[in-house]
C-alpha cells in the first residue's frame, strides 16, 4: 500500500495497550493529517504519554493498528529505522547526550545513522541551531544550558533527521513559565513552517491557539475532540467539562 | 478520639555537620608534612637502628650498603611487577568491559553465561586462579608449525587479568544500569541501533562513573602481584627472597621487607589519592 498525501499521515484504529494487567490504551483511534497540529490534553495516568510513545514504536502495542505514511508501526517485522526516519520525538527531560556539546548532539544521528557527509550535516546543523535562536551555543555542553536552551536543542536534533512528524511529549513540563515561552515560540515556528506536530500538553492557552484538533483523553480512551474554539468554549462530555473547569 | 501529644525530645533532628579527617582538602592531606616526616624518621630508625647495633663489628657491612647494593636487581624485579599489573590490568579491563557489555543483553541466554562467567571469576581467591592458570595452560602452543612458548609469567598476567575482568564486567553493568533510560529511549527515536546507542551514548558516558573503581582496581591489583613469586615467577618478592638468603643475615629482614613495602606505598598511594580526588569531583560534579 503506497501512502499519498490525501491519506492521514498517522492513522491509530481501535489500539488496545496494557502494562501487565493495567489497561493504558483502551481503543484508540485518530487520524492527523499532513500539516496539521494535534494537542493531546487529560489527566495524568490517562495514557497521553503512552499513546504518543506507541506512534514511534518505543512502546508496543497488544492491538488495533497504527501507520505513519502508511508504514504499520505494529509489525513484528517493522524496519524501525524507515519508521524512525519519518518520525522525529522530544521528550519532557530533554534527554541530550551530556558528553556530546550542543553541535555535535544535533549532528550524531545523520552522520551516524544516515550516514551523511559530514560537511553537508554541519551546515545543516548550524542552521538549525540558529533555527531555535541558539546561535553562539554550538560548543557548549548540555549541563551548561537552562532547560529551555536544552529543550530547543532536543528539537534540533530531532530536525536534524528531517522528519515528517513530531512528536511532543510534555516537552514544557520540566520548565519553569519563563522558559516555557522559548520553547513554545520554537514549537510555534515549526507548525507555521508547515511541520506535522502530535503533542501532549499541559499548556491550555497555547493548545487553543496553535491546535488544528484538540483530543481529550480519560481512561485510557479519547473522549472528546474538536477543533479548540468548540472544545473549550463548547464541550460536550461531561467529564471533559469538569477536567477544563479544573484547570482553566 | 484524638491521639496523645508526641512527647518532647523525639523529634528527628538535623545534627550539625561534623568534619571528617577525609573532608580535608586533598592537598592537604597528601602533602601534610608532619605526617610524611613521622613515616621518614621511623623508616630512617627501622634502616640505621641495626646499623648501630652492629656497629662494634668491623667486617659487617652497613644495612644502607646492603639495601644500595641490591637496589638495582630489587628494582629491576619491580618494575617486572609493574608490567605484570600494567599488562593484566589491559587485558582484563578488555574482557570486563565486554563481559560487561554482556550482562545487560537482551538475550537472556547471553546475559545468564555473562553473569555467571563474571561471579564465578568475581568470587574466586585470586591465588587459585594463579595456579589453575600455571597447570592449565600448556607450556607451548603449536599453531601452524610455529611454536608459541607460554613462560610463567605469561600465565601469571592471564590469571591476574582474570578478577580484573570479573570486577570490571560488574564496574561496567552497574555504571551501564544507572544511566537514565531517557538516554536509550531518545537516541532509539533517533534511529540508532542497540550496538550504536551502546558505542556512541551509553559507553561514553560510564567512562567517568567506572574511572574511579578502575584506578582502586589496579592499585590493588599491583598489590597483589607478588602472589606470582608463588607459583614462581621472578618477581620483587622472590629476588628480595633470594637477596636475603644470599646475605644469610637475620637483621636484615625487617629492613629490606619495609624497603619493598614502601616502594609499593609510593607506587600506589598517589594512585588512590588520585582515584578520591576523581570520586569527589565527580560526586559533586555529575
Amino acid at each position: 500500500m503506497t501512502w499519498t498525501q490525501e491519506q492521514p499521515i498517522v492513522s491509530l484504529k481501535d489500539v488496545h495497550k496494557s502494562f501487565g494487567t493495567v489497561k493504558v490504551l483502551r481503543g484508540v483511534s485518530l487520524d492527523v493529517m499532513k500539516g496539521e497540529v494535534i494537542c493531546i490534553i487529560g489527566p495524568s495516568g490517562s495514557g497521553k504519554s503512552t499513546l504518543i510513545r506507541c506512534i514511534n514504536a518505543l512502546n508496543d502495542i497488544q492491538s488495533g493498528s497504527i501507520t505513519v505514511e502508511g508504514l504499520e508501526v505494529n509489525d513484528a517485522k517493522l524496519d524501525k529505522l524507515a519508521l524512525r526516519k519519518k518520525v522525529g520525538m522530544v521528550f519532557q527531560q530533554y534527554n541530550l547526550f551530556p558528553h556530546k556539546t550542543v553541535l555535535q548532539n544535533v549532528m550524531m544521528a545523520p552522520i551516524k545513522v544516515l550516514r551523511q557527509n559530514r560537511n553537508d550535516v554541519e551546515k545543516r546543523a548550524r542552521a538549525l541551531i540558529a533555527k531555535v535562536r541558539l546561535e553562539g551555543k554550538e560548543g557548549a555542553y548540555p549541563g551548561e544550558l537552562s532547560g529551555g536552551q536544552q529543550q530547543r536543542v532536543a528539537i534540533a536534533r530531532s530536525l536534524a533527521m528531517n522528519p515528517d512528524v513530531m512528536l511532543f511529549d510534555e516537552v514544557t513540563a520540566a520548565l519553569d513559565p519563563e522558559t516555557v515561552k522559548e520553547v513554545l515560540t520554537t514549537i510555534k515556528d515549526l507548525a507555521a513552517d508547515g511541520m506535522t506536530c502530535i503533542l501532549v500538553t499541559h499548556e491550555m492557552g497555547f493548545a487553543r491557539e496553535i491546535a488544528d484538533c484538540v483530543y481529550f483523553t480519560d481512561r485510557g480512551v479519547i473522549v472528546e475532540s474538536g477543533p479548540p474554539a468548540t472544545f473549550f468554549d463548547n464541550a460536550q462530555d461531561p467529564r471533559t467539562q469538569q477536567f477544563l473547569s479544573q484547570i482553566l | 478520639m484524638r491521639t496523645p501529644p508526641r512527647p518532647r525530645g523525639h523529634m528527628a533532628v538535623l545534627h550539625p555537620m561534623r568534619i571528617r579527617a577525609d573532608a580535608l582538602p586533598l592537598a592537604e592531606r597528601m602533602f601534610n608534612l608532619w605526617t610524611l616526616a613521622a613515616l621518614m624518621l621511623a623508616f630512617a630508625a627501622v634502616l640505621i637502628a641495626p646499623a648501630f647495633a652492629q656497629g662494634s663489628a668491623p667486617a659487617r657491612r652497613g644495612v644502607i650498603e646492603i639495601l644500595l647494593e641490591w637496589t638495582p636487581t630489587l628494582a629491576g624485579g619491580f618494575g617486572f611487577n609493574v608490567l605484570i599489573s600494567i599488562l593484566s590490568m589491559a587485558i582484563g579491563t578488555v574482557l570486563g568491559v565486554l563481559l560487561g557489555v554482556l550482562q545487560v543483553s537482551p538475550l537472556r541466554p547471553v546475559r545468564s553465561i555473562a553473569w555467571l562467567v563474571t561471579q564465578f571469576f568475581r568470587n574466586s581467591p585470586w591465588l587459585v586462579l594463579l595456579f589453575y592458570c600455571i597447570l592449565l595452560i600448556p607450556f607451548q602452543i603449536e599453531i601452524f608449525g610455529t611454536t608459541i612458548p607460554f613462560p610463567g609469567w605469561i600465565k601469571a598476567i592471564i590469571g591476574l587479568s582474570l578478577p580484573v575482568m570479573a570486577y570490571m564486567s560488574e564496574y561496567m553493568r552497574g555504571a551501564i544500569l544507572s544511566i537514565p533510560t531517557g538516554q536509550w529511549e531518545s537516541a532509539e527515536s533517533l534511529g540508532f541501533t542497540r550496538s550504536q546507542i551502546m558505542t556512541n551514548v551509553i559507553l561514553p558516558q560510564t567512562v567517568k562513573r567506572v574511572l574511579p573503581s578502575w584506578m582502586n582496581l589496579y592499585a590493588v591489583l599491583t598489590m597483589a602481584t607478588p602472589l606470582v613469586s608463588i607459583i614462581g615467577v621472578s618477581d620483587v618478592m622472590t629476588l628480595t627472597r633470594a637477596a636475603l638468603s644470599a646475605e644469610g643475615r637475620v637483621d636484615l629482614l625487617i629492613p629490606m621487607y619495609l624497603y619493598i613495602l614502601s616502594w609499593f606505598f609510593i607506587y600506589c598511594y598517589p594512585i588512590s589519592a588520585v582515584t578520591r580526588l576523581l570520586e569527589r569531583k565527580y560526586s559533586v560534579n555529575t
